[in-house]
């Protein structure tokens, strides 16, 4: 059964001045609705409060553009505090009883996974704006941040042809996406002729603070004569001491690099960053990317933060567009149905920050540019590297053993997330 | 040659330093330091290349050569930066080392020397040789000696490369070790990298010996690890050992006075701009104080009125943290706040080339024993601790003796709060200075002072070191993740046979 359909189907009845009343009042809103799904209290606060905003600005900017449909947009904003199974109720309430047409929201996989349930279940819209493991393609959500082709993948190819490296150390914190991204690394590493010694897997819990052990032996795995670097998944708030410790043991980004992938701006905004200069990051975005589109929304944001110390960064980029083509979506089909938004929203465009052209694929994942970027004294990247044209986000990778066959298109015929090739079967979600 | 600099093909740039250093001129150097500081600019308009030192629209120009002031208040947007990456900057330090070999300073010689055994470059012999024979000073000849036999270790003449192993047989560094490593292989047409089997003997021999000082310094270095993050834990946990310890209060909200010590500090830095030297060292007696006092009011409004209900205590201490934590967050902001690290902190203290230290974990081994001191000092020797140790063995009875008990309840929850916002202090240097930073310690607190046994501040020292070095040994072997559950278990099993910790409290509880 589809609500909004039912519910626009009421408002006619209304109109026409005929009876079911009763069954339309509810829903019959003046106003768009937007979720804003972010923890704005607990860990995770310091990377997601920031999208918070972004968000709000966006909503802000398409009000005073008219809104849409006609209709003024109203941000609807709850703090799922960082609890994992809190993102599920929080969720459930934002569809159920706030009634929102879309959500923006989630950081952590972990969060995703938890509240993928509650949209599949009440047919809800959510835009996920995060670097991510991938292996995953739901029919309700768009996934706005990079799957590992673009990101670890193109990283790991800079190291290898424009750098020389031959040793690798893959270290992340536990949990779904490190264990992940790494596994797929390990698998294209060995592909490309890397030996199993050449190798070095490391796992840290959450908020690791004490890197004495770990550097050191990078250190005396990075001594042996092969030039070797650092591919960090290492989450969040681990990151900093991490870095000192480096620093600290006179490891430089020119005998050791470090590339990682969840290291951005907004990160760096917080600490020192001198023992952290010439170390990389990959991401689809950078605040210093050199185009007048970025200036003007960086000024914009800005603007409505009302601090200009501010910085931009690549997941409020994936927001960005995220919102903006779902709002084209909704004035292309001429509704906010989550069904017809989502036909609406396959081979869309729209430009991205970095001066190139976003699109969306049947997939559910953007086609975007990878950017490589070394670290400078003053929080910033520079772009040391980039793809030539667009990457397309690969829903299942390749580099994997299970998931080699399978491909993700929400067009018919095929209107699966995890089709698997070699049998044509679609084996439905499993989450 | 300069023009090249500017271009935006990172090789066309390399290439371009590398000229400049083989050019031996000595001019050279301030525009190569310049621009490995990252402060090499060209100007738009006129195309000259400046040094420019400034934040974004304020940049003040320097002349490179003479280092003569040229502009003040110049926009970024009106300057373009010389890029630099990583390939370029190690080119550049090499480049920069080959001209400082005729540097005045025998300091900078001799570390230009050490610097020129990474560039293994044919070119660089006679440049080496050169610079032993006008080399007076004998430390400095010491280490080009070294260097230069690195480099003939390939040389034609066996008799010379015997030499060189004999001169390299005392080094321990990893450099030196790849390289004999690789002689003793094969190529691949299967001939002996070294072909003499009498060098290749000797080079054996000495592989062996760095292979022996490396196991010896390897475990040095894993206790000087675990001995850190015993002192680590044992700054976290000295604050608990008194509140918890000594008066039984379960203090959930213990975490959040390290984050207060951690802010404290931030703010000391960003008030006192002129003074981050210093920063620290009055971070420690202000950090005590705001924590203590937080400390005191928190035992006045809420814990006084909770004694002998642990449970309650528990419940109603977590709401405090989260209290605070929330209330930092919107003070402060979500985000992780930059505490800077003074000069004298950074960097590392090299006592061979297989065995460094670094100085801010060395500064916070260091201060434990200090802060230990005094509180030892405190509870045996002054009235005050009189007063807390008659008050914690029989409430009762130093009640009866005219001791204002309650006051010494506060006060002494007030010491324990304040000690943890001296370890506040110490954290900022080496964790995230965040609404979390208490979260991650909390935890870690209470298991030292159960481990090491509640109410005795012995035990808690002994409870840091011995979990400290425990985490420390298995990690190479299990693992970051693996380490701090396999010590979880043994705790626990510890905790089986002796429930009360490594050293019980002996003597009459009366309230137990």
């Amino acid at each position: 059964m589809n609500w909004k359909r039912q519910s626009s189907f009421a408002k006619h009845l209304l109109l026409t001045g005929l009876t079911g009343l009763v069954v339309g009042l509810a829903n019959a809103a003046d106003t768009i609705k937007v979720g804003v799904l972010h923890s704005l209290s607990g860990t995770m606060a310091i990377s997601e409060t920031t999208l918070k905003d972004t968000v709000l600005m966006l909503v802000d900017e398409q009000n005073k553009k008219g809104g849409l449909l006609g209709k003024q947009l109203e941000a609807v904003v709850v703090d799922p505090a960082s609890d994992w199974p809190l993102f599920a109720e929080k969720a459930r309430e934002l569809l159920d009883v706030e009634k929102v047409d879309v959500v923006f929201g989630c950081w952590t996989s972990v969060s995703r996974k938890s509240v993928l349930p509650v949209f599949e279940e009440l047919n809800g819209l959510l835009f996920y704006p995060v670097q991510y493991e991938g292996e995953e393609s739901s029919k309700n959500v768009f996934y706005t941040g990079a799957a590992p082709n673009q990101q670890a993948i193109p990283a790991v190819n800079y190291l290898m042809d424009e750098l020389g490296v031959e040793r690798w150390v893959l270290a992340g914190t536990d949990y779904v996406y490190p264990r992940t991204t790494n596994k797929i690394l390990e698998q294209y590493l060995k592909d490309q002729g890397v030996a199993e010694a050449d190798i070095m897997i490391n796992y840290t819990p959450f908020g690791h603070s004490d890197w004495q052990t770990i550097v050191s032996d990078i250190k005396s795995f990075g001594s042996e004569g092969k030039k070797t670097a650092v591919v960090s998944t290492i989450n969040g708030d681990a990151n900093v001491p991490f870095y000192k410790e480096l620093g600290n043991q006179g490891v430089s980004a020119e005998d050791i690099p470090v590339v990682a992938f969840s290291v951005g701006e907004e990160e760096l905004s917080g600490i020192d960053t001198a023992p952290l200069v010439g170390h990389l990051a990959a991401w689809n975005y950078f605040m210093s990317a050199d185009a007048d589109i970025n200036y003007e929304f960086i000024d914009k944001w800005h603007g409505f933060i009302g601090n200009t110390e501010r910085v931009t960064n690549d997941p409020m980029e994936a927001h960005y567009i995220g919102f903006n083509m779902w709002a084209n979506a909704v004035e292309k089909s001429g509704t906010t149905s989550v069904d017809e938004v989502r036909e609406a929203m396959y081979g869309l465009t729209y430009p991205n920050l970095t001066g190139g052209v976003a699109v969306m694929n049947t997939n559910h994942h953007l086609t975007k540019p990878v950017l490589i970027g070394e670290i400078q004294d003053d929080g910033q990247f520079v772009t040391v590297w980039q793809t030539p044209g667009g990457v397309i986000g690969d829903a299942w990778s390749d580099f994997l053993p299970d998931s080699k066959t399978i491909v993700a298109d929400w067009t018919q015929p095929i209107a699966c997330g995890n089709y698997n090739l070699s049998n044509g079967k679609c084996s439905g979600q499993n989450y | 040659m300069l023009q090249k600099l500017t271009q935006k093909k990172f090789s066309v740039v390399e290439s371009a330093v590398k000229a400049l250093g083989d050019s031996g001129d000595q001019r050279a150097r301030p525009l190569l330091e310049t621009m490995l500081a990252n402060e090499l600019f060209q100007q738009k308009s006129d195309k000259q290349l400046v040094k420019a030192v400034g934040s974004r629209n304020d940049h003040t120009l320097y002349d490179i050569f003479s280092g003569e002031e040229l502009a003040k208040g110049v926009s970024s947007r009106q300057l373009n930066r010389i890029r630099v990456n990583n390939k370029i900057r190690s080119t550049l330090r090499n480049a920069l080392a080959r001209l400082a070999l005729s540097d005045p300073d025998p300091q900078v010689r001799s570390e230009a020397a050490t610097n020129l055994r990474n560039d293994q470059a044919e070119e660089i012999l006679p440049l080496l040789q050169q610079a032993l024979a006008d080399e007076k000073e004998e430390s400095v000849r010491e280490v080009l000696r070294l260097s230069l036999a690195t480099l003939q270790t390939k040389h034609p003449d066996p008799e010379i490369r015997r030499q060189s192993i004999t001169l390299l047989s005392g080094s321990l560094d990893p450099n030196v070790r790849n390289l004999l490593t690789e002689l003793l292989q094969k190529d691949p047409s299967g001939n002996w990298n070294e072909p003499e089997s009498d060098i290749r003997e000797k080079i054996q021999a000495t592989l062996k010996q760095i292979q022996f000082w490396e196991d010896i310094y390897g475990g040095v270095e894993t206790l000087f690890f675990g001995v850190s993050l015993g002192s680590v834990l044992l700054l976290a946990a000295i604050g608990l050992a008194v509140t918890f310890g000594v008066m039984g209060v379960i203090n959930m909200a213990h975490g959040e006075m390290i984050m207060l010590g951690a802010y404290t500090t931030y703010i000391i830095q960003q008030t006192l701009p002129n003074l981050i030297e210093y920063s620290l060292l009055i971070s420690i007696p202000a950090a005590f104080l705001v924590a203590g006092t937080v400390g005191i009011i928190l035992e006045r409004t809420v814990i006084r009125l909770l004694y002998g209900r642990p449970l309650e205590t528990l419940l109603a201490t977590f709401g405090v943290s989260l209290f605070l934590q929330q209330a930092v967050r919107s003070i402060f902001g979500p985000l992780n706040q930059n505490v800077v690290t003074p000069s004298w902190m950074q960097g590392i203290l090299e006592i061979n080339p297989l065995l460094a230290i670094t100085y801010n974990r060395l500064t916070i081994i260091l201060f434990v024993p200090f802060v230990l001191l005094t509180l030892f000092v405190l509870l045996k020797r002054s009235h005050f601790g009189l007063e807390m140790r008659a008050v914690t063995q029989n409430r009762q009875m130093a009640s009866a003796m005219g001791i204002r008990t309650d006051r010494v309840d506060a006060l002494t929850f007030g010491l324990g709060s304040g000690i943890a916002g001296i370890a506040g202090v110490a954290l900022s240097q080496l964790t995230n200075v965040g609404p979390n930073l208490g979260q991650s310690y909390i935890i870690d607190s209470f298991m030292v002072v159960v481990f090491g046994g509640v109410g005795n501040l012995w035990g808690t020292v002994f409870g840091a070191m011995s979990l400290g070095l425990a985490n420390k040994l298995l990690e190479p072997f299990a693992g970051a993740v693996a380490a701090k559950i396999i010590v979880l278990v043994l705790i626990i099993l510890f905790l089986q046979k002796r429930p009360r910790g490594m050293f019980a409290l002996r003597g009459r509880f009366v309230e137990s």
